[in-house]
């Protein structure tokens, strides 16, 4: 059979960051896979190389705009490798709740989209509307919805006040029923299982062999958690349960994020109400020369920055490993194989970020535009409606 | 196995590979090792000792090209970093990507931001430059002059 070349980027409407896919299908399988990144490429590496180790933390804030917190917090955890030092309990904790903050409306906006994408709307609207409740939070507890610059080496810029602590609990244990409700949206219906079980499948020796990370890799049955293994901030001062599931598929990986919610919930809720007093700070001074690593478990997985400073007030060296680095070439593993209609939840199960503009067209061997983004989109949503007619 | 176990074992294993350990940390430990050993090194590290591989920093320190493989023992958190120290100007090193899939992507984006060749690697394109960016110049290089001199870039800040 005939094969087809389908890119879709370079501004691909699924994930966050600009990559480009070129997908060869036969007939409606797809055969091979190719992904270019380096779109959206800023040099961040080589730009943190020119600011003092103060200002680092605001240029790696903002790598990623729903991340925000990770990078900072492995970039201090680095620093602070260095000397190395332990910042402040009440610090630690107050981390540990940004973070969690953080993980929950990612995988919030994340699980939207994905119910988007398969034609099931209302999981969008709920996922959505129940994400600006946790970004109200995140408002309340850091003065921002998003890039909450809570971070600095040897501590936290800002304390949570005790009178917002009763609030934002209530906040957040208020969340509980709709996520109850979200979960059983996705576990009973029999379509969405249909669309997403056996889709995909991640196996783990592959998750192992391109070291996969984060939900990814323990959708397929890899227990790999940096909050359980490499334990930092207060994660091991309150009880929560690391999320594992066996199978790799689509499915997996979202039950793997839903889940994963109400642990955040939980872990978020323990550190405010036991919250310990004291310091935030221990205004570090000086960095001496040597070098640290830093890493810490982001909503995607491992986020991992080395630091190597010479005794200047610069860093020499600052490497940056986001999660998607990682999870993005096990593609090659998982949408070979499978249809053309299937890839587009494929591609957006490893929840690489999404934020840019959509710019994706499948052309034939002449160039003509076949499909354009919004159409790959409506191809996915309109297998689900066929199989909900066929259910019915 | 604790950690000590474990650096024991790679002591014993590579004793004429290892140029030199620090122990800098109950979490941190840096191998410096040689640049031919380490295919052998990677192999029994990831394959046999279940480590699992974190990603590679490479770093231009003038005299030569440092690259470290970070690498996790999950179980005891311990971070192991291999190190290499690569002559220039032309330096060049076995490429992991034949043992595991992990590296290569890293690998392709330490050729084209420090100049290593990989030697062996299945695929060395480019992964983050654009396709105008001039051959032989390497961004994360110390020596590196900006080379485009009809770019406009914002040196404000």
């Amino acid at each position: 059979m005939a094969k087809t070349i389908v890119p879709i980027g370079p501004y691909h409407p699924l994930q966050e960051e600009p990559e480009f896919f070129t997908l060869t299908v036969e007939g409606e399988r797809v055969v091979d896979i190719d992904v270019s990144i380096g779109y959206n490429h800023r040099g961040i590496e080589k730009l943190s190389e020119r600011k003092t180790f103060d200002q680092s933390t605001f240029v790696i804030e903002r790598i990623c705009g729903i991340c925000s917190t990770s990078h900072p917090f492995a970039y201090t955890r680095a620093v602070e490798d260095i000397i190395p030092v332990e910042v402040p309990e009440r610090a630690k904790y107050i981390r540990t709740i940004i973070a969690e903050g953080e993980r929950l409306h990612s995988h919030l906006l994340w699980l939207g989209l994905a119910g988007h994408f398969l034609g099931y709307n209302t999981i969008y609207m709920w996922a959505w509307k129940l994400r600006e409740e946790i970004l109200e939070v995140m408002e309340i507890l850091s003065g921002n919805r998003n890039n909450y610059a809570m971070f600095k080496p040897g501590g936290v810029r800002r304390d949570i006040k005790p009178e917002d602590i009763p609030g934002v609990v209530k906040k957040i244990e208020s969340i509980v029923p709709t996520l109850v409700m979200l979960k059983k949206a996705v576990t009973d219906d029999p379509v969405f299982h249909a669309r997403t079980k056996g889709i995909g499948v991640l196996t783990g020796e592959d998750s192992i062999n391109y070291a996969a990370l984060g939900p990814t890799s323990r959708a397929s049955g890899i227990a790999r958690d940096i909050r359980k293994d490499s334990s930092y901030g207060a994660y091991d001062k309150v009880e929560w349960d690391m999320i594992v599931s066996k199978n790799g598929d689509v499915f997996d990986k979202v039950i793997v994020r839903i889940l994963e919610m109400f642990e955040s919930v939980k872990i978020m809720k323990q550190c405010l109400l036991n919250l310990p007093g004291g310091e935030i700070d221990l205004n570090l001074k000086n960095i001496p020369p040597g070098e640290g690593i830093g890493h810490v478990e982001a909503p995607r997985g491992e986020t991992f920055h080395y630091v190597r400073s010479d005794g200047t007030n610069r860093p020499v060296r600052h490497k940056v490993r986001a999660p998607t680095f990682m999870n993005l070439p096990t593609f090659k593993a998982t949408v070979i194989g499978e249809t053309i209609s299937d890839a587009t939840i494929i591609l957006a199960a490893i929840d690489p970020c999404y934020c840019c503009t959509e710019r994706m067209a499948v052309r034939d061997a002449r160039g003509r535009k076949l499909y354009a983004g919004e159409d790959l989109v409506r191809l996915s949503q309109e297998k689900t409606e066929k199989m909900r007619g066929n259910a019915a | 196995m604790t950690r000590e176990e474990i650096l024991k074992a790679i002591k014993d294993k590579f004793k004429g590979d290892i140029i030199d350990i620090f122990d800098k940390s109950p979490k941190r430990a840096y191998i410096e090792i040689r640049p031919e050993s380490i295919r052998k090194v990677a192999k029994h590290v990831f394959g046999a000792m279940g480590a699992r591989f974190n990603i590679a920093t490479g770093v231009d320190v003038r005299g030569h090209i440092e690259i470290l493989y970070h690498f996790t023992f999950e179980e005891i958190a311990l971070v192991v970093s291999f190190r290499v120290k690569l002559e220039k100007p032309k330096p060049e090193i076995d490429s992991l990507t034949p043992l595991f899939e992990a590296t290569n992507w890293i690998e392709r984006e330490i050729h084209e931001l420090l100049g290593v060749n990989f030697k062996g690697h299945p695929d060395l394109r480019r992964l983050l430059l654009p396709d105008e960016w001039p051959e032989g110049i390497y961004p994360l290089r110390c020596d590196y002059k900006e080379w485009d001199k009809k770019a406009i870039r914002d040196r404000g800040v």
